[in-house]
């Protein structure tokens, strides 16, 4: 019955900001992170940057191939380009990897909540004093970049202690190391452990959970903000809480399949939450808690 | 309230009245929304089943026709009767009407080192849907809530479901899949129409009350040759809708959101998934069901068309996450379904995402009831919990 439909088409310019219609990106700078993740620069071919809360996704656009949501992983503190750290684990992911500077990316966003550490977050559960705790598993570290950078930045300024905890499968799948160093000379106590060494670590060996013991934060007055594979979360929010952080004050990113980030695709469920609307950041307190601990399969 | 015979209406009916159309009479209604310029859609007979599409005139209408339904049983029967309405609900829901199950969402057309979108403007006729159940006008207002009343408004619905002219057809003839009393959703209809009808066959004759929900509802019947709504009218309508009400026997239990939320670790989905085939027929019946997929496809010319189309939660790929799908198992999918429409739909949109028109009941070819599943997840919530008595 959609053949009733008198379907008139109208042309716009590509920039149209439309909730579906992507805005025209070019790549401006590509950087191979590890053998998987590549980090894509992109400036918009006309209008403003986007204005991107830590946290949040963009819907990628691999022309031809399909649509991805990843991750923002540069700070509203940057001065340069927005950024993506893409891990090539799909079709789309793969073409956007393997995207040339000077090519074109399609961007909508951003969409979704966030890490609650900006500025203008008077409520935020996070920045309401005391240390903050942040732990990421492996390119979980992409969405908490940009939160990092502005609690570093914060704790310069007189805010609470940061702490990074990190782990990763093996050493050369560490993303970031030069912010890393940065974050750790700028103050942050930065901690990180792999579940496989190599020859040449000289680091620790263990789950990220390990490093919560030593890591010498004070748990109750502690925030912390998680991102990782979803097992990683449980395990850390739940070690968090026994060391006494207020679940109130955790809070985790979850991810799901997403199509629109509109909230129409029905993809995102997890539960009660349509993920790309009520996440990607919520509180672990309460359902997401007894989410992460409940089998999907 | 003035009651005229001829056309020539010296005052609009106003929400609330009353009045009684003849079969004729039904006739210069769908002639009167024609010539206002509406797009009529109702149920018509095709292909063995009661669908919808494009009516004229009440001879497009199911005349005669009877639907028998029951778990994973659809039939039509034609009879000597001369009701348009003796039948429950079709295989098509009014969905697709606004949501097209597939749907183009922009065209990328390269022009030199650059693309030009092209995105589809939606200017369609206004659109009347002619005898929908109440149970079905509720689905539509459980996908407005989905579609245009969130953060984004999906253009296309809203479009078509703006100016939407509801003529809804009250139910008197129930399948025994029906279970709209124990949603709230029917047999009669309470509001969200322009002018709702019940047909009525006794003593008194084959005739329609017309009731009016609306202004504008009011001006077109007003055009209409019609007659007072008597007394007995009133009654027979009342009669019908009770008989209505007596003869549904499945029942959703009420409690069904907070024992499904409670439920998430019963043994009973993997039994239910050793029938479930995971085919997706309740989801593409369901009036509500509203998940779809994007897609890009590329032409010759070297266009991206980005579309979307419907798709279900049955569907391994719904959950697909780097690596794997997250609803790898057959009972892990029927959870997400069931769980959705009748639990976590209230904490995404405020709603029940089911209506209780049975249609995944008799659609689904294996006969899975979801009001049977849902009285058993409700006995087990009853049972004391083992574990917590110990502690």
């Amino acid at each position: 019955m959609s053949s009733d439909l008198r379907l008139d088409v109208t042309e716009s310019d590509g920039d149209g900001r439309g909730a579906l219609t992507p805005i025209l990106h070019r790549v401006v700078s590509r950087h191979q992170e590890t053998a998987d993740v590549t980090i894509l620069a992109l400036e918009p071919l006309s209008g403003p940057r986007l204005e991107v809360r830590p946290g949040q996704f963009n819907m990628l656009t691999a022309f031809g191939v399909g649509e991805v949501a990843i991750s923002v992983s540069s700070a509203p503190r940057d001065p340069g380009p927005i950024q993506h750290s893409v891990r090539d684990v799909g079709q789309v992911t793969h073409a956007l990897c393997r995207s040339r500077v000077g090519d074109l990316i399609g961007v909508r966003g951003p969409f979704g909540t966030d890490w609650r550490v900006s500025l203008d977050d008077v409520n935020s559960p996070i920045l309401s004093g005391g240390d903050v705790v942040v732990m990421a598993g492996g390119i979980g570290l992409a969405p908490l970049r940009g939160a990092v950078h502005e609690l570093v930045a914060r704790a310069r300024e007189g805010g609470g202690r940061v702490f990074v905890l990190i782990g990763a499968r093996e050493p050369a799948q560490i993303v970031f190391n030069e912010d890393l160093a940065a974050w750790e000379r700028d103050g942050a106590r930065v901690l990180v452990s792999v579940d496989r060494g190599s020859p040449q670590w000289r680091g620790r060996v263990g789950l990220v959970t390990t490093l919560l013991a030593d890591a010498g934060f004070d748990a109750s007055s502690a925030a912390a903000l998680i991102c990782g594979p979803e097992i990683m979360m449980r395990f850390s929010a739940r070690a968090l809480v026994d060391m006494g952080v207020d679940p109130h004050r955790i809070l985790v990113s979850l991810e799901r399949n997403m199509q629109c980030g509109l909230g129409w695709c029905g993809h995102c469920q997890l539960g009660p939450f349509i993920l790309c609307r009520d996440g990607p950041v919520v509180p672990y307190a309460g359902v997401v808690s007894h989410l992460l601990s409940e089998r999907e399969r | 309230m003035v009651e005229t015979t001829d056309n020539s209406a010296v005052l609009a009916l106003r929400p609330g009245d009353v009045v009684v159309l003849s079969r004729d009479g039904l006739d210069a209604l769908i002639s009167a929304l024609r010539e206002a310029d509406y797009d009529v859609t109702g149920p018509t007979v095709r292909n063995a089943a009661i669908v919808l599409g494009p009516v004229s005139s009440t001879s497009d209408l199911p005349v005669g026709y009877r639907d028998e339904q029951s778990a994973g049983r659809y039939r039509v029967v034609k009879e000597d009767d001369e009701r348009c309405f003796q039948w429950a609900v079709g295989p098509g829901s009014w969905k697709g009407e606004f949501f097209p199950s597939k749907q183009e969402q922009w065209r990328a057309v390269r022009s030199g080192e650059t693309y030009t979108f092209v995105e589809p403007r939606f200017e369609s006729p206004s659109l009347a849907i002619f005898g929908a159940r109440p149970c079905e006008v509720a689905a539509i207002g459980v996908l407005d809530k989905v579609l245009s009343q969130g953060t984004y408004g999906d253009a296309r619905y809203v479009s078509r479901r703006r100016d939407l002219f509801v003529v809804v057809a009250e139910c008197g003839a129930p399948a025994s899949t029906c279970f709209c009393t124990s949603m709230g959703t029917g047999p009669g209809a309470s509001d969200g129409f322009d002018l709702s009808l019940s047909e009525i066959s006794d003593a008194g004759g084959h005739r329609f009350v017309v009731r009016v929900g609306s202004e504008r509802g009011g001006a077109i019947l007003s055009t209409v040759a019609r007659e007072r709504a008597s007394s007995e009218d009133l009654v027979a309508r009342e009669r019908l809708l009770e008989d209505a009400e007596t003869t549904m026997s499945r029942r959703m239990p009420s409690g069904i959101a907070a024992v499904l939320a409670h439920s998430q670790e019963s043994p009973r989905w993997s039994e239910i998934a050793e029938r479930c085939l995971s085919c997706a027929n309740c989801t593409l019946v369901c009036p509500t069901c509203f998940c779809s997929d994007v897609h890009d496809v590329t032409d010759l010319s070297g266009a991206v068309i980005r579309e979307r189309t419907w798709s279900s939660c049955f569907d391994l790929e719904h959950s697909y996450l780097h690596g794997g799908s997250v609803r790898a198992s057959g009972g892990s999918r029927y959870r997400q379904w069931m769980t959705h429409k009748l639990s976590t739909w209230w904490d995404q949109f405020d709603a029940s995402g089911c209506v209780g028109c049975g249609r995944c009941i008799a659609w689904c070819p294996v006969g899975i009831d979801i009001t049977e599943e849902a009285a058993l997840f409700e006995q087990d919530a009853q049972l004391p919990e083992p574990e917590a008595s110990a502690r």
